[in-house]
């Protein structure tokens, strides 16, 4: 832990993405060029990003710690911190407070079969371990993702997607709930909730399987993963509270005696069953 | 430990000589209210009854800048604004005097939390460190006092540096700690003599005001069990207006929220006193909010004090005993009961 947990590290945005209406990527790079080197995160670890004269939000690194070009972000707006970083350009200043939090449990994982299932923003902490999977591909079993949207211009990362379904070794499943006249011109393209979808794709359930999404989307998947045979231990999701400091002083994303930003955002279903009903 | 006396003329000369070269924070009167402000001349210490506010401020500020902020347009490319940033450690030293035991027992829970193994806050530490507690036992109690139930008592030395103990004439005073006793080579200080002996008598006098002590140890499972009953968080927060008195004025109280304050070109980001008790403490960007009723935000305080600590810090009770919630409530909301009332719950169903 740095010397001073609450003070960012002053970065520079390097490109910024649209990748729908109201999401969009941040690539950064520390000013100082001996803090960027000596960066090093997991993937599922969190970053604070600051916005002087607004305040500073978490979000996940969802790049890959096997690409360290940059630190990317993707960022949703939906309040006053998310609209300053939605103004801010190439060549802005932003601060930045990482890594924080727990990871995917990317050594356990290793040889096993791995289904990801993303909703909307929630695709952000999963393209992290994806990409991270894909650089070391040989260390992962079958790679499945199901990454499911409002409509087809709300789908993120669009280049990665294109590269994925180019690639033999990850099965790309999209669904969409309004597509279209082009939509479903493709295999891969499905309209349906994600919940349902899964359960036609019915992965083996001997893998892992990694969700993330609105809640209420995570609390159907989990349900399906439960009746596809999914073992507890073996689903993995990464949670969301409000949070402040990120470094577990100021108190308000615990569940429990657990704070989100310290114990999490990454818990196994077993690990959520151990909490108190408080999500 | 060494007992000796000061004089009651003789510990304002002992404050004034403090407050050459520490900002010296003592209880006195403000407002109707007893709160902790810098001792100046002609302030008089209020030390016949415990202060309304709790001891924490002096080293948990309740508003406390993090960082300074400036941005600057880059004269070579206009386009591009660029921030600087400064950090602004405290520096002063300080002397908290007259704070009552169980307010200075508030920051074992402030150390634990705030500069252990995994982190160390370097703000809170700073202060911490360049502060010095001179506590005041306690010569009588109130019927919201309940020191005694949670570890402590009314001459506890938990986190003081020296207690004083309130004697004919002036105080006994003993050191806790090395600085403590620094503090009492001072010329103002005579050999304790028969002084030592009547401290002690006032010292178990007081412990035994306060009567037999409730057992809390099986709290933190009792109120986990009672976490889902939703009945009896209802009824135990009926009264409670989510004012947030009890957890401003809380010697344990610590969580905060951090803002940014601009001005103009330039601002300052803050950290200020924060209650779990407000509706908005919690409330996600989403819209969601895990705690939407004012009944879990109350079991939130509750177990946090009761449970959560206690199960992270090797059963250290997150409540010191004073009663401050209790007192200042305007609901009457009082914490012992309902901690109480949720061992008794568990009692009642188990022998149904």
């Amino acid at each position: 832990m740095k010397a001073n947990p609450v003070l960012p590290d002053m970065a520079t945005v390097m490109e910024v993405v649209e990748e729908t209406s109201n999401i969009k990527t941040f690539r950064v790079r520390f000013d100082d060029e001996d803090v960027m080197n000596k960066f090093t995160f997991e993937p599922g670890q969190v970053g604070q990003l600051s916005v002087f004269g607004s305040g500073e939000s978490t979000f996940v690194i969802n790049s890959s710690p096997t690409r360290m070009d940059y630190l990317q972000f993707s960022v949703m707006l939906v309040g006053e911190v998310t609209e300053r970083i939605h103004q801010l350009k190439a060549g802005d200043s932003v601060g930045v407070r990482a890594p924080l939090g727990n990871a995917f449990p990317t050594e356990e994982m290793k040889g096993q079969d791995v289904t990801f299932i993303g909703g909307g923003i929630g695709m952000a902490p999963l393209r992290t371990l994806l990409v991270y999977m894909l650089d070391n591909r040989d260390d992962y079993g079958k790679i499945t993702l199901l990454y499911g949207a409002r409509s087809p211009q709300d789908l993120s990362y669009q280049e990665d997607i294109a590269e994925w379904i180019g690639r033999d070794d990850i099965d790309v499943v999209l669904t969409v709930d309004n597509p279209d006249e082009e939509w479903g011109k493709n295999p891969h393209e499905k309209v349906g909730l994600i919940p349902n979808v899964l359960k036609e794709i019915n992965p083996d359930n001997s893998g892992y399987a990694v969700t993330c999404g609105p809640p209420i989307m995570i609390k159907f998947t989990l349900m399906a993963l439960n009746e596809l045979g999914f073992k507890d231990d073996k689903i993995i999701t990464t949670l969301e509270k409000r949070m402040k400091c990120g470094v577990g002083l100021c108190g308000r994303c615990n569940i429990g005696d657990k704070y989100v930003c310290v114990d999490g955002p990454v818990f196994k279903y077993s690990e959520l069953q151990e909490l108190p009903n408080e999500l | 430990m060494a007992c000796k006396f000061i004089s009651n003329e003789d510990t304002n000369k002992w404050l004034e000589a403090l407050a050459k070269d520490h900002v010296v924070f003592v209880p006195v009167e403000d407002g109707g209210s007893v709160t902790f402000r810098p001792f100046a001349e002609g302030r008089k210490p209020v030390l016949d009854r415990m202060p309304v506010r709790s001891p924490k401020e002096a080293v948990f500020p309740q508003t406390e800048t993090l960082l300074t902020y400036k941005y600057e347009k880059d004269p070579e490319n206009p386009e591009r604004t660029a921030v600087s940033i400064k950090e602004t450690l405290p520096r002063e030293r300080a002397v908290v005097f007259g704070a009552r035991p169980c307010g200075t027992r508030g920051m074992s829970v402030f150390d634990k939390v705030f500069d252990n193994d995994r982190i160390r806050d370097p703000y809170y530490a700073t202060r911490r460190e360049n502060t010095l507690y001179i506590t005041l036992a306690c010569d009588k109690v109130e019927s919201t006092c309940f020191c005694h139930e949670v570890g402590s008592g009314p001459a506890d030395t938990t986190c003081s540096d020296v207690l004083l103990t309130p004697v004919q004439g002036g105080f006994a005073a003993e050191a806790v700690t090395e600085r403590g006793g620094k503090m009492l080579e001072a010329s103002f200080f005579a050999d304790g003599g028969d002084k030592c002996a009547e401290a002690e008598a006032v010292k178990k006098a007081t412990r035994e005001m306060l009567g037999e002590a409730h057992d809390y140890s099986d709290a933190p499972e009792k109120l986990m069990a009672a976490f889902d009953d939703d009945e009896f968080w209802e009824e135990q927060a009926a009264g409670c207006i989510n004012c947030g008195a009890c957890t401003y004025l809380c010697p344990t109280c610590y969580c905060f929220n951090i803002t940014d304050e601009p001005t103009g070109t330039t601002g300052k980001r803050v950290r200020t006193w924060d209650t779990c008790m407000s509706f908005q403490y919690t409330l996600e960007g989403s819209g969601h909010n895990p705690r939407t009723v004012k009944a879990s935000r109350l079991k939130n305080r509750v177990n946090h004090k009761f449970a959560y600590i206690p199960d992270t810090y090797d059963k250290h009770i997150g409540c010191c005993g004073c009663g401050r919630c209790i007192k200042s409530c305007p609901a009457s909301v009082d914490i012992r009961a309902i901690v109480k009332a949720a061992q008794a719950r568990s009692v009642k169903k188990e022998s149904k």
